[in-house]
């Protein structure tokens, strides 16, 4: 008997190849795309009552997105070769795509939209500043000094064709990394074209829950009162995105229960065993039903001020918890049982390896400290545009 | 010009001196005449597994360490053993595979239960799903079928170590890249056969070439019930089973 391993597993998976790293790699692309469809909510949608949160989103999505390779690059097992994907991509691989949607993205659709969206602030601060800072903004400018009413909206156009470009960038982002996984025939738990779908809208909601939560922290921090109004709409956004995202993973579940192909009993046999805490408990139960039922509840009766901002609350941080167990249980889980269908293996944590906890914690605390930085250099706030 | 007798014996006595000391200097020095230069283009490899001849000895799984430096807990071939009840279909096969079988079997204690060998190593799928998705194109097939890895360029990404269906493949712990069975190409490109092949006691396991007209593997295909690994998968397989029993996964 094999410590761990239950039944029969081929020799070569008794060891997991991706670990705790790869779970983070589609939960942070994913919190990238769901703040920036947040963003583009209020751009193109027009849906006014968001706009509190419009810059702060697309900050968020940037801090995040700025931290999106690093799990995958700490990953790989020769991290100094990672660039031959960019100079000789394998075009029928759908990993061999990331570095080029990553660059789209990054380049093309978040910085250049926010650079446009802040230039005239830029210029405003790099006027109103000294020293070193000054010489930050100055450079930020790049050399575009321009703030006159014609150019604003030049900025507001070409800022507005961005977001429109950026919209099924975001989708393809994240849809594009369902796909890395949807389409490994190999693998029963991850085969399925419902993968990329189910990927953008658990992605839309945890950004969406993301940028809530960020707002409310970030006004508590500057003492600044919270707009209800941009509250309510974004939970009722993230309920109806939620609730698309619960259903089309109930539509899998449903399916392949129905099914029972062969693969069903490896299947079936992990969820009520390993992995019933991290799906049935964690993701389903406390990540899903109790969210969606907070936000429902929102929709259905009134709560004064102080509890819808508890409710909401709640909600956001148990759903970037369900979100989380959700790509847990797709990265781990799909890995437990064995591609024979006769046996299953287990899956540890290390703590302090390359791959391990502490560089996890690590990777989820520096986008936080980026996007502080990124507060601290280009204030989303009207009331600090001034200074 | 009149070449006298005489002549004729000299200079034909130090051409033969001369060959003579020739053929010995050869001998000594070992030189050879140069052997036929491999050509991809005229090979396409594949191995045969006869099942029923498979004694689980384990012979193959050793031979394939040796030779190819498999790290320990890793494997390039590996053998399963099957114990399958009369009530197949609902209850699941009894499968064991002991550190790869690199040991052989211990002898099994139930009774009544159809038991056989399944020697695994790579399908050197000719629709291989590990090379559809290596980002960098690091492992690819070669011009005559062998799936290989390029060392020095793959990424450990470890992508094609998922894509294989039949797990085929691990990380080496100490290259830190992707390692599989190479059917031994370095002794195939010379004119042998496989590691495992050579010494598999009952001819369990043939290399075969498809795209040699007087290979067995023709009549094989032409007269033996054959089977390939999860045919579902459409990899393209070229590992082929004699007798493989339907609940071998």
């Amino acid at each position: 008997m094999i410590p761990g391993v239950d039944g029969f597993m081929y020799p070569n998976e008794i060891e997991l190849q991706w670990g705790l790293l790869i779970v983070l790699y589609p939960y942070i692309t994913g919190l990238v795309a769901g703040a920036f469809i947040l963003a583009s909510l209020e751009r193109v949608f027009k849906v006014e009552a968001v706009r509190p949160t419009y810059r702060l989103a697309l900050l968020t999505a940037l801090a995040f997105l700025l931290v999106a390779p690093l799990p995958l690059q700490l990953h790989l097992g020769h991290p100094e070769r990672s660039f031959e994907m960019y100079l000789t991509p394998h075009t029928s691989s759908a990993m061999a795509m990331f570095g080029f949607v990553y660059l789209w993205y990054l380049t093309v659709v978040l910085l250049l939209e926010i650079w446009l969206d802040y230039r005239a602030d830029i210029v405003r601060m790099a006027q109103s500043t000294t020293g070193f800072v000054r010489l930050v903004y100055k450079a930020l400018t790049l050399g575009s000094e321009n703030v006159s009413p014609a150019a604003r909206r030049i900025d507001d156009k070409v800022g507005y064709t961005v977001t429109v470009i950026g919209i099924p960038s975001a989708f393809l982002l994240h849809g594009y990394v369902g796909f890395i996984f949807g389409s490994v025939k190999a693998n029963p738990w991850w085969s399925t074209p419902l993968m990329p779908v189910v990927f953008l809208f658990s992605a839309m909601t945890s950004g969406i829950a993301a940028v809530l939560l960020l707002y409310m922290a970030s006004m508590k921090v500057k003492k600044m009162p919270i707009d209800m109004r941009c509250l309510d709409t974004i939970g009722k956004y993230l309920f109806y995105t939620f609730l698309i995202d619960f259903t089309l993973e109930m539509l899998d579940l449903v399916h392949r229960t129905y099914e029972a192909d062969e693969s069903f009993r490896s299947l079936d046999f992990m969820v009520h065993t390993r992995l019933m805490f991290s799906q049935i408990v964690l993701q389903i139960l406390l990540g899903t039903l109790v969210p969606l039922a907070l936000l429902a509840a929102n929709q259905l009766w009134k709560f004064s001020e102080a509890q819808r901002r508890v409710m909401y609350i709640t909600a956001c941080l148990l759903t970037l918890v369900g979100i989380f167990a959700m790509r847990w249980n797709v990265v781990i889980g799909g890995q437990l049982f064995s591609k024979s269908f006769l046996g299953y293996t287990t899956y540890k944590v290390s703590f302090a390896a390359r791959e391990g906890l502490f560089t996890a914690v690590g990777l989820m605390i520096l986008p936080l400290v980026i996007f502080v930085v990124l507060v601290k250099l280009l204030p989303p706030w009207a009331e600090r545009k001034s200074v | 010009m009149e070449i006298s007798r005489r002549d004729l014996f000299t200079v034909g006595g130090k051409l033969l001196v001369l060959a003579s000391v020739g053929a010995t200097l050869e001998q000594i020095t070992g030189a050879e005449p140069a052997p036929e230069a491999y050509k991809m283009a005229d090979h396409w490899w594949g191995m045969i597994v006869d099942i029923d001849k498979c004694i689980g000895c384990g012979n193959c799984v050793r031979a394939c360490s040796n030779e190819n430096h498999v790290p320990g807990g890793y494997f390039r071939t590996w053998v399963e053993r099957y114990q399958v009840s009369e009530v197949d279909g609902d209850e699941q096969p009894r499968v064991d595979s002991p550190n790869g079988a690199i040991d052989g079997f211990p002898p099994t204690t139930r009774a009544g239960l159809k038991s056989f060998f399944v020697p695994k190593l790579c399908n050197h799928c000719a629709h291989s799903p590990c090379v559809q998705v290596c980002p960098v194109g690091a492992t690819f097939v070669s011009p005559d079928g062998v799936v290989l890895v390029d060392q020095s360029y793959c990424l450990g990404c470890r992508y094609c170590v998922q894509a294989c269906p039949y797990g085929c493949r691990y990380l080496h712990p100490d290259t830190r890249t992707v390692d599989k069975c190479t059917l031994c190409y370095h002794r195939i490109t010379q004119g042998l056969t496989t590691a495992c092949c050579e010494s598999c006691p009952t001819g369990a396991r043939q290399l075969v070439d498809f795209k040699n007209p007087k290979d067995p593997i023709h009549e094989f295909l032409r007269h033996d019930m054959v089977q390939v690994l999860k045919p579902y998968m459409a990899t393209g397989a070229k590992v082929y089973y004699k007798d493989l029993d339907g609940s071998v996964r």
